[in-house]
């Protein structure tokens, strides 16, 4: 498998057919570990650096944690692949940008992914399509066990496993559900779910994680409390309570969206569409919101012609590093605005 | 105003009663300093002069000199990146990182969750070691109790544990 496969499919994550896909779009569990002996990251010298990178690494290809396992050397990575990395959310913003020995391990379409030498040694993710919080837990568990029979993890017995950061230490967990969320939004009901999370010592964030905007009204809600609470506990409160009461919450702004503002509603979605179908020059902000809208459309069955899967493509080949990948030339400015006009026009109009 | 002394302009003020009898004075700072002994660095920011009298009066400047042997960190380098250094930060700090992570996560100050299986090169099984501790805990407090039968029972499970 290479770099350049991924960007022709959406991802296992983005394929739009898992549990709550209308308004759920993943479900994301992260665990950070730290190996036990050597500095955490921000102290160490460039030789552990570098030797944690190639342990971790050598263990990550031993352990099989899956049949095919991609791993990419990020210290050697151009900017574009790291860029679409970022796209396609198997490492972080701060990774890419990063300096020094570090990488990423890629694995079950896309499900899977480590960090390595990120803010810990190891940032382990699992990223699911739709609501899938509990079958998420089982996949990263496993694979912590199989790294963990092979690599002693920083423990303490009273604050469980260590990060370089508290706010992470004990379970070393982050849950984060990407919400579609746009008849909130439109409804200016949104800052109620911010409140909520507020109260709920959770934290909401834009479609790039940490430090993000919220874009095309996608929102991330996760976890801020990481000791004193048990992995289960922390999992179950977020499938049992946050994300059905959000979920409903949406459901409802949508039906009187479709009951009382129909029309308006209509508008929004086919003006939107009507942009994506005929504009010239198209900025990927501007792309995502429009295609927010026609996602909604599409969910409420007031656009037939086209399907979520599409879309949620489109969301990521539109993105800067992607479209570029995909015409196999590096474009700025209104040339790749341009490119970006016309690969949506192909894809939307069928031709 | 000038200073008394000097063609300065004067931004020392004192006022002596010596004997009854009121004295004005009135400085530039390099007089004050030559001649009542006054400091000089009288422009001490303010941000800084409140540090160093909250430094002063919470018990934290003992942390504050404590460098970690392992990684070299300190307190005020920790508070200021938010990172720490390594494994045993957590071990040197403990008494000022607890409420800390008390105010970061709800109150909480101990891990409830996954135990790793084993810890390798020590070879003891982390999870049997935590047991142990528990039922050591449990064993003290029957024993605070009176309530041999069960201590009797706790001391058994603790000989079976440690094998």
């Amino acid at each position: 498998m290479k770099l350049s496969d991924l960007t022709t499919q959406a991802g296992e994550w983005l394929r739009g057919n898992g549990p709550m896909s209308e308004i759920v779009i993943s479900s994301r569990i992260r665990l950070a570990r730290n190996v036990s002996g050597v500095p955490f990251l921000s102290k160490c010298t460039r030789h552990q650096r570098h030797s944690v990178e190639s342990k971790v690494r050598g263990t990550i290809l031993e352990a099989a944690i899956a049949p095919q396992v991609l791993y990419v050397d990020l210290e050697g990575a151009p900017e574009i692949d790291r860029q679409l990395l970022v796209e396609r959310h198997l490492i972080s913003k701060p990774h890419a940008s990063a300096e020094g020995a570090r990488g990423v391990a890629v694995a079950d379409n896309e499900t899977v992914s480590i960090m390595v030498n990120e803010e810990d040694h190891l940032r382990i993710q699992v990223l699911r399509s739709g609501l899938q919080l509990e079958e998420a837990w089982e996949q990263i568990n496993k694979i912590d066990d199989a790294l963990e029979s092979r690599l002693d993890f920083c423990f303490h017995s009273r604050f469980g496993y260590l990060t370089a950061c508290p706010t992470n230490v004990g379970t070393g967990i982050r849950v984060s559900v990407m919400l579609h969320l746009p008849a909130l939004k439109l409804t200016g009901e949104i800052e109620k779910v911010f409140r909520a999370a507020k109260d709920m010592r959770l934290a909401v964030r834009g479609l790039y994680g940490e430090g993000t905007e919220a874009t095309g009204d996608f929102y991330q809600i996760s976890n801020q409390t990481t000791l004193g609470k048990s992995e289960d506990d922390i999992i179950s409160d977020f499938k049992n309570l946050v994300i059905p009461k959000i979920i409903d919450f949406e459901v409802h702004a949508r039906k009187m969206l479709v009951s009382d503002r129909a029309v308006a509603l209509d508008d929004k979605v086919c003006r939107a569409l009507g942009c994506l179908r005929s504009a010239r020059l198209m900025a990927s902000e501007e792309t995502i919101n429009l295609l927010s809208h026609v996602r909604m459309g599409v969910n409420l069955g007031r656009v037939k012609d086209l399907d979520i899967r599409t879309l949620n493509e489109l969301f990521l080949q539109t993105q800067p590093a992607h479209l570029q990948k995909i015409q196999g030339k590096k474009m700025e400015g209104d040339v790749r605005r341009a490119a970006r006009a016309e690969y949506i026009r192909h894809r939307l109009n069928g031709r | 105003m000038k200073c008394n002394n000097c063609n300065n302009q004067a931004t020392v003020h004192l006022t002596e009663i010596k004997g009854g009898k009121k004295i004005e004075k009135h400085l530039c700072e390099s007089c004050a300093a030559a001649n009542e002994g006054l400091p000089v660095k009288s422009h001490m920011p303010i941000n800084e002069l409140l540090s160093n009298f909250v430094l002063q009066h919470s018990g934290l400047q003992k942390e504050q000199g404590t460098t970690c042997e392992h990684c070299g960190i300190t307190w005020s380098e920790f508070r200021q990146s938010g990172l720490l250094g390594c494994q045993q930060d957590y071990t040197l700090f403990e008494r000022d990182l607890t409420p800390l992570l008390q105010r970061a996560h709800e109150g909480a100050t101990h891990h409830v969750g996954k135990v790793p299986t084993r810890r390798g090169g020590t070879g003891v099984p982390i999870r049997k070691q935590i047991d142990i501790a528990k039922l050591r805990k449990e064993l003290a407090k029957a024993v605070e109790a009176e309530d041999y039968e069960r201590a009797a029972k706790l001391r058994d499970q603790i000989r079976q544990a440690e094998g």
